[in-house]
């Protein structure tokens, strides 16, 4: 390259110059190529509320319903269950849900609007599997001091049977509970809070 | 004459592209130790098998449909109605196994012979990144069939990055393109799966053999052969990669030709470990399998993921037991390359690190119940051990003094006198034997003393190796 006679600094000005322009635009160009990975529209839409039956959920009985996408849970609890609820605080990580994600509503000793009737996404906050309805006591896979609840067979995390999860497995907080509403006595709404507020 | 047309239009190609310099340089002249043994085969076959793979992953494309509804049932198609097409589909599947089998051999084989040390440590770093992007598609490759085991792998490796704090749930919601596992998962893991990374892998790879001609090839005595040259300057101790090695690699990929063909024909799900069970079930995004695991090459960074209680910790860990691999050629500090002149306290290090990395590999496997656990973070430590204390126990190491120039290999010749005197001692002469082909050489019946005393010696020399 011949540097004679050359204006050093309007040539090092142009390179400058042109270097800035350049990574604007490039910036510029990066924002629609990454945002078009976001979901689309229509996915966004398809988070649409579900309507739910419970007349036919009996006593200690799961019910599972898809919501955009997501298993959620319906589960009956029988009395036991809810007395057995209010020993467990000892092996719990968080028995109040103080770093859980739930509906003001739902921060309650059962997780719940009504103590009997569970609702919750059922993807365990570890890595997104689905956990195992386990509602037996002490099966020899799952040890003497389980009291039944739920447990995630890809890496061994366990809830207690209101979603709260127990201390030294991997998952860090409680199973998270949709906004959900009972229309009348049978009929449950998943994906809005009671007074026509949206999720 | 016919002849001269072929050779000016020849010509015509030589002036205007460096053919023959490509051909001199990379094949013809390029000179390779002349020490290479088995270990030397994986490179050449990582470059079959991936020839395998973008063949048959081309054909698979032709008949495969992207889409959340279709691509349980194309798979299903391509399997019993596409002519061939059960063929082609277990050539690509049996060779993503086959690439992790070639791909760990060849990165064991830079282990021991120190092939990532100086001056090859760019060599390493490219090897490691294609390493990262094999990950990557073979993790992609298998959401798309859309069973079972491809969608919660998907879900379970996905929100791996909803782990970083902060940005990790925007980051994995990005990744997804929707709320969960779904059909623009799918689209867009076909799309990367079959263009960008292949794209990616292809460049690494010419890098890497950029890189590996450069300066040129290791051998398992780990001594530089271009110290001593002739006169032509050519290295004393190399031959031309052609035509020796290129006949040698026939070779080889006869052998691994008879491996691959009969896991292809017979055991093509090879027990579960390269399709598995759960994966010829459609994608059901309210149902976890009982048990999942990921496919065999992943289990052991999988069983280490789940040995740490803590979600981030757990997920640093997994990385980081990829990362640590890196900064490799910066933590041995030994002067010796070869495990050959390396001393005893590397030998054991390896030897732990080898059981490790198997018993990871097979725990990852099974399901996570407390004793399980216990022996993941034991194995855990072993692991990261071998590489965090490396700086520490090379130094302390006592190395053999490595010769000057490459030892001459072990032939057939040389050998038979000590097989010979074994064979004397391990046996006494017996009148009453058979007579073999007129010989009374074989005229013998077995000496347990001789026996006891030839095992002993092999016994002692295995120790003493270790010493």
């Amino acid at each position: 390259m011949n540097t004679e006679g050359v204006d050093e600094s309007k040539r090092q000005f142009l390179t400058s110059a042109l270097t800035v322009v350049g990574s604007i635009g490039t910036g510029y160009l990066a924002v629609p190529f990454l945002s078009q990975m976001q979901p689309s529209v229509k996915a966004m839409a398809g988070g649409a509320p579900v309507e739910v039956d419970l007349s036919k959920l009996e006593s200690g009985q799961l019910l599972r319903v898809a919501w955009r996408g997501k298993p959620v849970w319906i589960v009956n609890r029988t009395p036991t269950v809810l007395e057995t609820l209010k020993t467990m605080d000892s092996v719990l990580s968080d028995p109040n849900s103080n770093d859980s994600i739930q509906p003001e509503y739902s921060k309650n000793p059962y997780r719940s609007i009504k103590p009997e009737i569970f609702v919750a996404i059922g993807l365990c906050t570890h890595l997104g599997c689905s956990p195992t309805f386990r509602p037996e006591i002490a099966p020899h896979d799952l040890g003497p001091d389980w009291k039944g609840g739920f447990f995630c067979p890809c890496h061994g995390s366990r809830f207690d049977y209101a979603g709260r999860v127990y201390s030294g497995v991997p998952a860090p907080t409680n199973l998270e509970i949709p906004p959900h509403y009972y229309i009348n006595d049978n009929l449950l709404l998943i994906g809005e809070t009671g007074n026509g507020g949206a999720a | 004459m016919k002849v001269n047309r072929l050779t000016l239009c020849g010509n015509w190609i030589l002036d205007r592209f460096p053919l023959t310099k490509l051909w001199n340089d990379h094949m013809a002249h390029y000179y390779a130790p002349k020490n290479f043994n088995f270990w030397y085969f994986f490179g050449s076959l990582a470059l079959l098998v991936l020839v395998n793979q973008f063949l048959t992953g081309i054909l698979l494309t032709m008949n495969y449909k992207p889409d959340a509804k279709l691509a349980f049932d194309s798979v299903e198609y391509i399997m019993r109605d596409v002519n061939w097409g059960w063929l082609i589909r277990y050539m690509h599947s049996t060779g993503a196994s086959a690439f992790f089998i070639v791909i760990y051999l060849h990165m064991f084989r830079g282990l021991i012979y120190g092939s990532y040390k100086q001056p090859r440590e760019l060599i390493w770093i490219f090897g490691m990144l294609i390493f990262l992007c094999l990950m990557a598609e073979a993790f992609m490759g298998y959401l798309l069939p859309w069973g079972q085991m491809s969608y919660w792998g998907a879900q379970v490796i996905i929100s791996l990055f909803s782990a970083i704090p902060f940005i990790g749930d925007d980051l994995s919601l990005w990744i997804r393109g929707d709320y969960v596992v779904a059909d623009a998962t799918l689209n867009r893991f076909f799309a990367f799966h079959v263009i960008s990374v292949p794209l990616v892998l292809v460049l690494l790879i010419f890098l890497h053999i950029v890189a590996l001609h450069e300066v040129g090839s290791n051998n398992p005595d780990g001594v530089e052969i271009k110290k001593y040259k002739d006169k032509n300057g050519i290295p004393l101790d190399g031959i031309p990669f052609h035509p020796y090695y290129t006949v040698k690699d026939i070779v080889g990929v006869a052998v691994f030709l008879i491996f691959f063909a009969t896991v292809i024909f017979y055991i093509p799900e090879m027990g579960g470990f390269f399709l598995e069970a759960d994966n010829f079930i459609p994608a059901d995004p309210l149902k976890t399998p009982e048990h999942i695991a990921p496919l065999w090459y992943f289990t052991p960074f999988y069983a280490i993921l789940r040995a740490v209680p803590d979600k981030f910790a757990g997920v640093i860990a997994m990385f980081g037991s990829i990362a640590v691999l890196f900064v490799l050629p910066w933590l041995d500090r030994s002067p010796v390359k070869s495990i050959r002149y390396r001393g005893a306290i590397f030998k054991k290090a390896l030897f732990f690190f080898v059981i490790s990395f198997f018993a990871l590999g097979y725990l990852g496997t099974q399901p996570a119940t407390p004793t399980l656990t216990i022996f993941a973070r034991i194995f855990t430590l072993i692991y990261f051990g071998f590489f965090l204390l490396m700086p520490i126990y090379t130094r302390w190491e006592k190395p053999k003094p490595v010769p000057s120039r490459l030892k001459d290999p072990l032939t057939l010749e040389s050998i038979v006198p000590s097989i010979k005197a074994a064979y004397e001692e391990m046996t006494i002469k017996d009148n009453n034997g058979i007579v073999l082909f007129g010989s009374t050489e074989f005229q013998r019946k077995p000496n347990p003393e001789g026996i006891r005393n030839v095992l002993l010696r092999l016994a002692k020399k295995i120790i003493t190796s270790f010493e």
